[in-house]
């Protein structure tokens, strides 16, 4: 799948999908099928035709967000010769990938935030703590997100805007100031700097007097959905993947609670694709990590429980559904089949969710508090792991405190008062949720071996195959919102003249000149010579691909090398990276 | 006159561009389509140029209008230097409108240094399409 070459597997289980479907066992037996078939038929010529004949009805084209046309009833006879259910904690996993979900233990509500100085970003992380959140996301800047510093000329204007500028280790030490590391999980958003970041986390860790082995959390790490996405790189993908391959094979000896690797539809979904090519694109970079891990000569067993994946939820409530159920089972069969992969851990895809900032709009702000729960609801239907939920005033800026926490009380809302939880995979059985979970299915497979054909995902990504196709979608989907076909409350419909103002957030000046300021200081304290050493080791370690750069590296960062001098190192040895005209 | 008139009906060039840091592709995309669609002659800077080189691409393409998108919340620094090293440029009569994430609080700022249009996400492409016709029209009237 990274590499590409025509693997048979793809096309053969891409085909199997559909013709050979009743081999994996089936849902309902004939007669069931054959009865609901009969009272289907007689149903559809009487009853639903002498009212449908006298009921006009709304009228448009009946169909998924992805494009899927959909019928107006489901019956067993839809889903007749699907593979059985299965079991919650049970291969393949469709049903959820614990025995008892919800009821032994919630999603974790993991709020993704950061903003301004670090200083500002601790005293929020904070607050989430004392609000009853339990593990930490944090959100970084453009410039850490780059890998510049604060006092970069490309710097200027950016910093702390849209999440906490992190220029050295300094600063990450402010962040988590009088947050035990060895207590919480931390997620971190970190892509194309997660090795620095993550050499970071290791030293305020020792500062703490916490062992490396103790630490938990994710860094996302997945340079792959970057080129075909989220477009924060600094290298080209080879040097990249060089990059996750040092982060795997260092986090497997010294980090072994570490996510180091969080393969991310998100971004992709909010890129404009749909549910189909996120589902498709993100389970096939999985299977890329998949294979840079066997190249690095690490046993699948070894790092595919430390491998977690990220999804979009947005407002095709039963797609969605359908969408995380189907990656389960995917994940679990394509390991075991292609990869010969047993270790039941292995085999669990665990996943974050965050609900769409696609999705909220600017005109109205308040009824994005609708939209963020009914996403939250179908990523807790769909057996999500975590979960982020958006606030109402991202359309605007950065949320507010009482937006933050508004969006919070929504999953809490979810979880505490519905009885939701208490009722593992309730939508399962749905004929109609059954069978768009195949549906789904069908697609990926068709994606896979699309990919795989086309060379493999780093050539898919090169040429921008991966890219056009989403933008195409996105294109898709605005045209429909403009001629109609699909209707936003408050943007084409029942749209108000005046705007309805909210209080945002303001972001000043301020952090980037106390930022600069900081960075002064550490290089003024710091050992100079030692520094120009650790870094100067770090260039060689680049320089021979068998090194694993991670050891120098966290030589340099506890030096106080600053995310900028170490990211140029990079630079140096590898240039930047024009990505294929898209247009 | 006719020479007039042929000036008012030639092809609007445009250019889409997202200066500084900025991944969020989808708006600019999207939006390089619909600008095509509707007849215009689009070039798309790609991701990463600095304003710097997005008014040296201004200049170079000879094009009516820039247009410029941001997610991040730089465009109060990045879209007034665009336009200063435009007009520094001698690219004082181009277009220049913006979208993306833009507070309401910025906005008269950005209108008063003739940045223009500040859709957001969910803006008809019509409306877009529109204000981008009329600017350019009242600047062809110039000259």
């Amino acid at each position: 799948m990274l590499r590409g070459g025509k693997d048979a597997y793809w096309g053969k289980k891409a085909r199997s999908m559909v013709e050979g479907r009743s081999k994996r066992g089936t849902l309902y037996d004939g007669r069931a099928a054959e009865r609901a078939r009969k009272g289907l038929e007689q149903w559809e010529e009487t009853v639903y035709r002498e009212w449908t004949e006298g009921h006009p009805g709304r009228g448009g084209d009946f169909q998924t967000a992805s494009g899927i046309p959909v019928k107006p009833l489901y019956t067993p006879d839809d889903v007749a010769d699907y593979p059985s259910q299965g079991f919650p904690g049970v291969y393949p996993f469709l049903r959820g990938i614990y025995p008892d979900m919800y009821r032994g233990r919630l999603w974790t509500m993991r709020m993704f935030s950061g903003f301004g100085t670090p200083e500002d970003t601790n005293k929020r992380l904070k607050m989430l703590l004392d609000h009853g959140e339990t593990g930490l996301s944090i959100a970084f800047d453009m410039p850490t997100l780059y890998g510049y510093d604060c006092d970069h000329e490309r710097a200027h204007g950016e910093v702390g805007r849209c999440g906490v500028n992190v220029s050295s280790l300094r600063d990450m030490e402010v962040v988590f100031r009088g947050i035990p590391l060895g207590k919480v999980s931390t997620s971190m958003t970190i892509n194309a700097p997660a090795t620095v970041l993550t050499c970071m986390y290791a030293g305020v860790a020792k500062k703490q007097g916490v062992p490396t082995s103790q630490l938990r959390g994710t860094v996302q790490a997945d340079m792959l959905k970057e080129y075909i996405a989220q477009k924060e790189w600094a290298y080209p993908p080879e040097a990249h993947l060089r990059l996750v391959r040092d982060l795997m094979v260092f986090s497997t000896r010294e980090m072994p609670l570490w996510n180091y690797i969080s393969i991310s539809g998100y971004h992709i979904r909010e890129a404009g694709s749909s549910a189909v090519q996120e589902l498709a694109f993100t389970l096939a970079d999985g299977f890329g990590y998949v294979e840079l891990g066997l190249e690095a000569g690490l046993k699948v067993e070894q790092f595919a429980p430390r491998l977690s994946f990220f999804f979009n939820s947005t407002m095709d409530f039963f797609e969605e559904i359908a969408k995380f159920r189907a990656a389960r089972r995917i994940w679990a069969t394509v390991l075991r089949e292609k990869y010969g992969v047993k270790d039941k851990r292995s085999l669990h895809m665990r996943f974050h969710t965050q609900t769409s900032g696609a999705s909220l709009t600017w005109q109205q702000p308040l009824n994005n508090v609708v939209r963020t729960a009914i996403e939250a609801l179908a990523a807790v239907l769909g057996g999500t792991q975590s979960l982020h939920t958006n606030s109402y005033d991202e359309a605007w800026a950065l949320p507010t405190e009482q937006a933050a926490e508004v969006a919070l009380r929504t999953q809490q809302v979810i979880a505490e008062e519905t009885g939701v939880p208490n009722v593992i995979d309730p939508l399962g059985g749905s004929y109609y949720v059954e069978w768009l979970t195949e549906q789904m299915e069908e697609e990926a497979y068709k994606y896979f071996d699309r990919i795989d054909a086309a060379g493999g995902l780093l050539k898919a990504v090169k040429t921008g195959y991966l890219q056009r196709e989403i933008a195409e979608n996105s294109y898709r989907l605005s045209k429909r919102v403009e001629e109609g076909k699909d209707s936003v409350v408050g943007v084409n419909k029942y749209a108000k003249a005046e705007k309805e103002p909210i209080d945002t957030l303001k972001i000043d000046f301020r952090a980037q000149r106390a930022q600069m300021k900081r960075m002064a200081t550490v290089k003024r304290e710091r050992d100079e010579a030692k520094v120009r050493g650790a870094l100067a080791k770090l260039e060689k370690a680049f320089e021979n691909d068998d090194a694993n750069a991670m050891y120098p590296m966290l030589e340099a960062v506890v030096r106080y090398a600053t995310l900028g001098e170490v990211m140029g190192v990079g630079r140096k040895v590898w240039g930047s990276y024009k990505e294929p005209m898209i247009l | 006159m006719p020479k007039k008139a042929t000036a008012l009906q030639r092809k609007i060039r445009i250019l889409v561009a997202k200066p500084g840091l900025d991944g969020h592709d989808r708006g600019a995309l999207v939006l390089a389509r619909a600008f095509r669609d509707a007849g215009m002659e689009v070039i798309y800077s790609g991701l990463l140029p600095s304003p710097e080189q997005v008014a040296q691409m201004a200049m170079d393409e000879d094009v009516d209008v820039v247009a410029l998108s941001l997610l991040n919340g730089a465009h109060m620094t990045t879209f007034p230097k665009v336009k200063k090293i435009l007009e520094k440029k001698g690219g004082g009569g181009i277009v220049v409108v913006g979208g993306g994430i833009i507070p309401e609080e910025d906005k008269p700022k950005l209108l008063r240094l003739g940045i223009t249009g500040l859709y957001g996400p969910g803006s008809s492409f019509e409306e877009i399409v529109e204000h981008v016709r009329r600017r350019v029209s009242k600047e062809r009237r110039k000259e």
